[in-house]
Formats: structure tokens, sequence, C-alpha cells
């Protein structure tokens, strides 16, 4: 039964692969075909945010109890939230290059605010490397990483809505929901969001073992 | 006679209903007619499930390694 998340998430993940190419999809100029990029694309950097989440999560809770296995946790979860963050700017580069027509613009606060909070989730990895004492390392990175998940949110989600983005749903441009509204691709794109999310979480899980068992192994 | 003219507007009419539907935004349409986006849809489902197969490698591999620490 413990496996059964997974099974779910690859089901999902397959389901949006096929029918994501396959199903109608409303014919717009410039984006044509490459609305589809929503489903592959959009539904990564949830992951990447989920995963944000649940490291801060675990920080706090590293703060509160003092425990080396939640600050493990909350390592973990930034690392493979990490990893989802560079597939999602690699996608979104693609994908700008032959709608906005260049592989990165200046103009839009959200690739800016992305790029800025990967160089903040850098410093906390290298923060958590340069100490070695392992107590002193949990409490400095948890509250760097509270730091580092309100500094990430005000980057990508509060500064693209309050200037003009080429993102929808920021700035003066209209909602995801534009896009979204289309009940076919919400049948998809909500499935993918979910299934990814899964998929996520099973990496953070094999993540958590591997770091269990280097701890066993150093005691 | 008439009957033919009748026949010739109506495939007309047909025509230039046809063209007026592909003026719309390009989207793929001969490309998912000819059947030949399963080929790419069954290489992105190869790639996927080979990705699938690796993590659960790895995860019997971890489990075996938490047997053995267990044991120890």
């Amino acid at each position: 039964m413990k496996h059964l998340y997974k099974i779910i998430s690859v089901l999902i993940i397959f389901y949006t692969l096929v029918w994501g190419l396959l199903n109608p999809v409303p014919r717009l100029d410039i984006l044509n075909e490459t609305i589809r990029n929503v489903y592959y694309h959009v539904p990564i950097w949830f992951a990447m945010l989920f995963m944000m989440s649940i490291s801060l999560i675990y920080s706090i809770k590293a703060l509160s109890t003092n425990k080396l296995t939640d600050d493990f946790k909350g390592y973990n979860a930034a690392v493979v939230g990490f990893f989802f963050s560079i597939p999602g700017l690699l996608t979104g580069s693609v994908w700008a290059k032959f709608t906005w027509t260049t592989w990165w613009t200046f103009q839009d606060p959200k690739l800016n605010g992305v790029a800025i909070s990967i160089l903040i989730y850098l410093a906390y990895f290298i923060l958590r490397f340069s100490i070695i004492d392992e107590l002193k390392r949990a409490r400095i990175s948890a509250v760097y990483n509270v730091f580092a998940f309100v500094m990430m949110n005000v980057f990508i989600m509060i500064l693209p809505r309050l200037t003009d983005s080429l993102h929808p749903g920021n700035g003066g441009n209209p909602a995801f929901a534009k896009y979204d509204l289309d009940s076919n691709m919400r049948m998809v794109f909500y499935p993918a969001v979910i299934g990814w999310l899964l998929f996520s979480f099973w990496l953070f899980q094999i993540k958590n073992r591997i770091s269990f068992l280097n701890n066993k192994l150093d005691d | 006679m008439i009957r033919n003219i009748l026949g010739f507007l109506l495939i007309f009419c047909s025509i230039a209903l046809n063209a007026q539907e592909n003026q719309g935004p390009n989207m793929a349409d001969t490309f998912r007619n000819d059947g030949k986006i399963y080929v790419v849809i069954s290489v992105i489902s190869i790639i996927f499930f080979s990705i699938v197969l690796f993590l659960i490698y790895l995860e019997r591999k971890i489990k075996r390694l938490e047997d053995k620490l267990k044991d120890h």
C-alpha cells in the first residue's frame, strides 16, 4: 500500500503524456501547439514550489524539535525542489524562444525572480556545506531556509504580479484561466499537477532513505 | 442542367468553407491526422518508463542496504 501513490503518480503522468499530445486545444495565434507546454512546464514548477514548502515545514520543525532527521528532510526537500527548477528553467527558455522570440528576457520579472531564487537556494546549500558542526548547521540553515522561502515567494509570486510580465496571470496580462478555462485542457492540466507533485514526493522519499543510510553508516 | 449547376455550386461552397476553416492559427492538424503523433508519444513513454524503472531499481537497492544495516 505504501507504493500506491507512486503507482498513481506514474499512471497519471503517463496519461498526461499521451492525452496531452492528442486532446484538442484552443487555437491561438503565436502559441499554436506550444500551448500544450502548459501540461508539462507548469506542473514542474508546482512540484518545485511543493518541495520548497515541505523544506520550509521541516526546517521549522527542526528548529522546534532540534532533531537532525528533520534537518535532513528539510535539506532533501530543497535538493529535490532545486532539481525540479532546472528543467523548469530550460523548458521555459525553449518555450520563450518560439513564442517570445528569445531564450531569456530581462523584461519579465518572473524570469529574473526565478534566477534570483535559484541563487538564494544555492547559497543555502553552500551555507550548509560550510558548517561542520551538525547541530549548528541544522539551526543556522533552518533559519536561512525560512528566509529563502519567503524571498522566493516575493520574487516569483508577488513582484511579477505588481509589474508587467509576459507570463499569463501576472501584471497586466490575462489570467492563467484564459488558457486554462478550456475544459479539455483542464482534463489534462489538473491531473498533471497532481501527478508531478506525487512524483516529486517519491524522489523526496528516495533521497530521505539514502541520507538515513548515510547517517546510520556514520554512527 | 440546373442540377449540374447546383452540384457545382455546392462543391464550390464546400471548398470555400474548407478554405475558411484553414485560415485559423496553424495547428499540427495534418501531423495528427497522419497518425505519426503516436510515434512521438511512444518515444516519450519509453523514456518516461525507463526513468521510472530506474527509480524502482534504485529503491530496491536502497531497501537491500536498509535490510543489511538492520541485521548488523
